[in-house]
């Protein structure tokens, strides 16, 4: 219990702010090291600070942090909250680089099997935290049994199989040196191995990061000139799902205006509505925001005003979004038709009438037609469960870099060898396989040695 | 001559019985040794050699505390090597060839010479147990002799059975008798018992080998003890070569065509035997692609006036349950042997051992008091194993008797201390061997610091003497002047000194620098030290300081993280628990925990089938029950 740990404690998405919370008697001092604003460890306790969440000179987010010390805390340890603002993976980022900072992983219920165990809760509530570590129990098997069948346990499964080997095979180095027959690992075969491991985890955590909509959402961008609707699509979305929406503050990196749930998978809207209102040099930066965030886009929709001919501006529009994943949007479907239709022939089309709520249905379905979203089972990829499989393979990477890094100063296998011990671990750590002796195992199968 | 009671008797005298007698002897207990053949005490009846990866850090281990193998194989070494030199320092690990003669012969010198220790030649038939006591033996001939506490070191002579071929014999390694009915005594009393295997190979008459076919391998240059007393016997220019070979198609085929023959193939064999000591049947057969297995020629003995050793040379990985025309077609075929001899045939021996699982982690038995077990009947392998045993087994057996705290080795301490823990913990199946991965914190236990780690503890139950202990401590004391020495004096960017360090590859210096911090250069070591600066210490303490400096980063994680396993270790759980009251606790755990009853949460987290998350449910349950209190 002398380690600290952390966790994202506000629900999937749920709400504009998500708190990532942090307890241990190093919480503090972890928070400190990526927290810019002031400095955290000389503040009150109780009290909460404006300030940024850095990554390596990278501004994460802004955040508000409040300080709790020991022993007037829920743990009864000194406990750290951080309210985020940056969306899903702005808080996913941030649990992240505190895991990286010397924080571990909260199992479920774990912050109050704590306040249990300093005596923070008293005994009639005992049972209550068994069934709750229990409950953890089952549903991690569950969460296990299904990640298991998944591509990505799959996948972090060979990967870890392969250090398996590599690691049996410096083991019987080791444990037989006179078997002369044996292939000997060497520093310069250990180095390129853990390149190809390296690279092969670089991209499955990218992968993860980057394309993974369940966990990021579908980063939607809804473009056109103005007066075309634009606004009321987006407030038809909004309004649709008014109990989990809730309009977000713009943050460092996007102008993220809503997020809604499509079947779980959130729709992470950002309009481009901000480009026209303001003068021309404005203007032009809008421009070049909206271009980018088209590249950036998982989704683009264009909309376009049915009771208008196309104008040039339209056009430009269609031109640029010919080669995405788009949807062109006719807005003011209850209005005369005067689009020509055969410029947008090629393209995916739906009409909506934005004036009911109904009106928006057509998109939505046609959203999760073209995403395959009824075919996600959501369950499957629970928001914690992702970010700790990340965090976990950021941890790995990190020790195979050690090694390698190692290998280049030379030093001797038995050290390097130490890392990339880690690196198994924390990959079995994913996929939830802590089996001690299957080195050994694995030894005696693949090695013919012994008197 | 054998008096009727003693303080603690010993039944068995292999390495795990000699180390045992000699501990409790030597801490001033009326002891006896009881062997069924005087001529077998300290016997090797397999390999020539002490030593190996991790094998060879238990020697010096086991000569930190105050044991005698160490010393006992520097008296009889014929040559010695240190393994995995380039490997990194956590595996380096001496392996020394042994005289066959002189180790049983020295080892019967040392033990003739303690006092307070008797040595009887006889079997012991049944054990005397009242009130989950042990009260006594009885032997074959119906005498009972009385004691306090019994150590059980019976190798392979519980119902031993050799087998060769389809032939099947009741038997010890040499031919003797075996002991038929303490086995079942152990069953009645409610031990499980297990069966397992073992073999080794033939051994072939050293005049009938054309050496020039072969490949020498040699010993170290460089002189190299076991015990940390330094004591050289061996002439580092007259060291007995091994000899390399392979085994070729032509072996392989006689072998494959003759696999039913053999005792293992031909369904002849009940016991499991060892994953790591295949027999050359199973390498064929298992590893089929490999066109050749390597073989070692290692000497066995240079006296040549011994009937059992003189004549002979082991034939390291060639052990077989062939019979013994098919052995001299396999021994034929082999490049160098094809006109050899054999004077031993190989063999398998089967016999009893019991559930290591039963045992607490002094190895006294968890069902009757006072009777401790160690060796092979704990199902492990190896001279070094047992010897290490024997030695936990006589000092706890003693320190009980004194009513004194037993000694216990951690995980972070010692290999015995992992051993140790690996048998009653988690059991085993097929006969254990070390190996340097099953220690998760091997970087800690090196060969260079056994004494370091373990010889305050050897003083302290009085097997170390004050003489040798301040000898040790001036060692402790000259460690901490050289790490004052290295901090304190300083290298100057002159034009010289960069020139040296250019030449030898090392980025140049702006500012001065401490010794202490140019140590840690991976191109530096010791030696380059020593070109600015004269060390006067001993290679020894100079090995000690530089590893530790230069690999501190590494030392510090590895002692971080055996302080988060001793966090779970210092959390006893009380020996009178009932898990059958634990709520939700997964069925398998419970199990798991009722078979083993760990004394720590540490150990229960290491019972396999026991998950991080019924260790919460216990932690809790262990809280709670503590504020009812």
């Amino acid at each position: 219990m002398n380690d600290t740990i952390a966790a994202i404690s506000t629900a999937l998405g749920v709400g504009a702010i998500s708190i990532v919370r942090m307890s241990g008697k190093n919480a503090i001092s972890i928070a400190n090291k990526v927290f810019t604003g002031c400095d955290l460890t000389k503040v009150k306790s109780h009290t909460i600070h404006y300030g940024k969440i850095i990554d390596k000179n990278q501004v994460i987010d802004e955040v508000l942090i409040s300080i709790m010390l020991s022993p007037k805390t829920y743990t009864k340890e000194d406990i750290v909250e951080i309210n985020c603002h940056g969306g899903i993976s702005t808080t996913n980022k941030v649990l992240e680089i505190l895991l990286l900072n010397g924080a571990r992983l909260a199992e479920r219920g774990e912050f109050t099997k704590r306040a249990f165990l300093n005596g923070r809760i008293d005994l009639t509530q005992s049972e209550a935290v068994m069934d709750l570590i229990e409950s953890k129990t089952n549903k991690e098997r569950d969460l296990a049994i299904n990640n298991i069948e998944g591509k990505l346990s799959k996948l972090i499964e060979e990967y870890r199989n392969d250090l398996r080997d590599l690691i049996s095979n410096i083991e019987v180095n080791i444990d037989y040196p006179e078997y002369q027959d044996i292939e000997v690992m060497t520093i310069s075969k250990i180095k390129k191995i853990l390149m190809g491991q390296i690279k092969q985890l670089q991209k499955l955590i990218e992968e993860s990061e980057n394309k993974e909509i369940i966990k990021t959402g579908i980063k939607t961008v809804i473009i056109g000139r103005p007066n075309v609707g634009k606004s009321s699509v987006l407030n038809s979305f909004l309004e649709y799902d008014k109990a989990i929406v809730t309009s977000i503050e713009g943050t460092t990196r996007d102008i993220v205006e809503g997020n809604i749930y499509l079947d779980g998978i959130p729709l992470n809207i950002i309009d481009t509505a901000g480009i026209r209102k303001t003068n021309d040099i404005v203007e032009k930066i809008g421009v070049e925001k909206s271009l980018s965030l088209i590249e950036e886009a998982d989704l683009i929709l264009v909309i376009l005003n049915n009771n208008e001919k196309l104008t040039k501006a339209d056009i430009e529009i269609l031109e640029k979004t010919k080669n995405k994943t788009s949807i062109v949007v006719i807005n003011k479907n209850d209005l005369s038709s005067q689009i020509e239709q055969e410029k947008i022939k090629d393209r995916v089309v739906v009409s909506t009438n934005t004036t009911s709520l109904k009106g928006i249905d057509s998109l939505k379905e046609k959203i999760k037609e073209m995403f395959n979203l009824d075919k996600i089972e959501t369950k499957d990829y629970t928001y914690l469960t992702n970010s700790r499989q990340i965090s976990l393979a950021k941890l790995a990477l990190k020790s195979l870099e050690k090694a390698k890094l190692s290998a280049n100063n030379n030093t001797p296998i038995d050290m390097i060898e130490i890392d990339i011990k880690e690196a198994f671990d924390y990959l079995g750590q994913i996929i939830g396989i802590d089996y001690s002796d299957e080195i050994i195992d694995n030894l005696f199968k693949n090695f013919c040695v012994g008197k | 001559m054998i008096k009727m009671d003693y303080e603690i008797i010993v039944v068995g005298a292999g390495h795990a019985g000699c180390e045992a007698s000699l501990a409790s002897a030597r801490k001033n207990h009326k002891t006896l040794l009881i062997t069924g053949n005087i001529n077998n005490i300290a016997d090797m009846p397999c390999n020539p050699s002490i030593g190996g990866p991790a094998k060879g850090i238990i020697v010096r281990e086991i000569d930190a505390l105050g044991g005698e193998m160490g010393k006992n194989a520097d008296k009889s070494t014929l040559q010695i090597k240190l393994l995995n030199t380039k490997k990194g320092p956590a595996v380096q690990a001496l392996r020394a060839q042994i005289d066959k003669v002189i180790y049983p012969k020295e080892m019967v010198k040392t033990i003739k010479n303690t006092t307070n220790l008797d040595v009887a030649e006889a079997m012991v038939e049944h054990l005397i147990v009242e009130d989950n006591k042990i009260k006594g033996v009885i032997l074959d001939d119906g005498r009972k002799i009385y004691t306090k506490a019994l150590i059980l070191t019976t190798g392979t002579y519980l119902k031993g059975t050799v087998l060769v071929g389809s032939n099947k014999k009741s038997s010890g390694p040499h031919g003797e008798k075996p002991s038929k009915s303490l086995s079942d005594d152990l069953k009645k009393i409610g031990f499980n018992i297990l069966r397992l295997k073992t073999g080794t190979p033939p051994r072939i008459d050293k005049n009938t080998i054309d050496y020039s076919k072969l490949n020498v391998e040699n010993g170290d240059t460089k002189v190299h003890t076991f015990s940390h007393d330094n004591n050289v016997y061996y002439d580092i220019d007259k060291q007995v070569p091994c000899y390399l070979l392979y085994t070729n198609s032509n072996t392989h085929k006689i072998i494959k065509d003759n696999l039913n023959k053999s005792s293992m193939y031909g369904g002849y064999v009940e016991g499991i035997g060892p994953r790591y000591c295949p027999s050359i049947e199973d390498k064929v057969v298992r590893f089929s692609d490999k066109e050749r297995h390597q073989l070692f020629i290692e000497p066995e003995s240079m006296d040549l006036s011994s009937n059992d050793y003189g004549d002979t040379v082991y034939l390291q990985g060639f052990s077989t349950s062939m019979p013994y025309d098919i052995q001299e077609k396999m021994v034929n075929s082999l490049k160098g042997l094809e006109k050899a001899k054999i004077l031993k045939y190989a063999y398998a021996i089967e016999y009893d051992a019991i559930d290591s699982k039963q045992l607490k982690q002094t190895l006294e038995t968890k069902i009757v008091e006072n009777l401790y077990t160690a060796g092979q009947i704990n199902g492990t392998s190896g001279y070094e194993e047992a010897a290490a045993q024997g030695l936990m087994a006589g000092v706890n057996a003693a320190l009980k008797l004194e009513n004194k705290k037993p000694l216990i080795l951690k995980r972070n301490e010692a290999y015995i201390g992992v051993l140790i823990d690996d048998l009653i913990t988690k059991g085993v199946k097929d006969p254990y061997r070390m190996l340097t991965s099953r220690a998760e914190y091997r970087l800690l236990l090196r060969n260079d610091n056994a004494d370091i780690r373990l010889r305050k503890y050897g003083y302290d139950i009085g097997l170390i003497d004050e003489k040798k202990y301040q000898i040790f401590k001036e060692k402790e004391n000259n460690i901490s002047k050289l790490y004052k020495f290295l901090k304190e004096n300083r290298i100057n960017p002159t034009k010289e000194n960069n020139l040296y360090l250019k030449k030898i590859n090392t980025s140049l210096l702006k500012d001065s620098i401490t010794l202490y911090d140019l140590l840690k250069r991976p191109e530096i070591t010791m030696k380059e030290i020593e070109y600015f600066y004269k060390i006067p210490y001993d290679d020894e303490i100079k090995e000690y300081v530089e590893i530790n400096v230069r690999y501190e980063g590494y030392i510090k994680k590895a002692n971080r993280d055996a302080e988060k396993m001793l966090q779970l270790e210092n959390k006893l759980i009380p020996t009178d628990i009932d898990y059958q009251k634990i709520p939700n606790i997964a069925s398998e755990a419970r199990e798991k925990l009722e078979l083993v009853r760990p004394t720590s949460l540490g150990q229960a987290s290491r019972i396999s089938g026991v998950n991080p998350a019924d260790i919460s449910i216990l932690m809790v349950y262990l809280k709670r029950n503590e504020e009812h209190v």
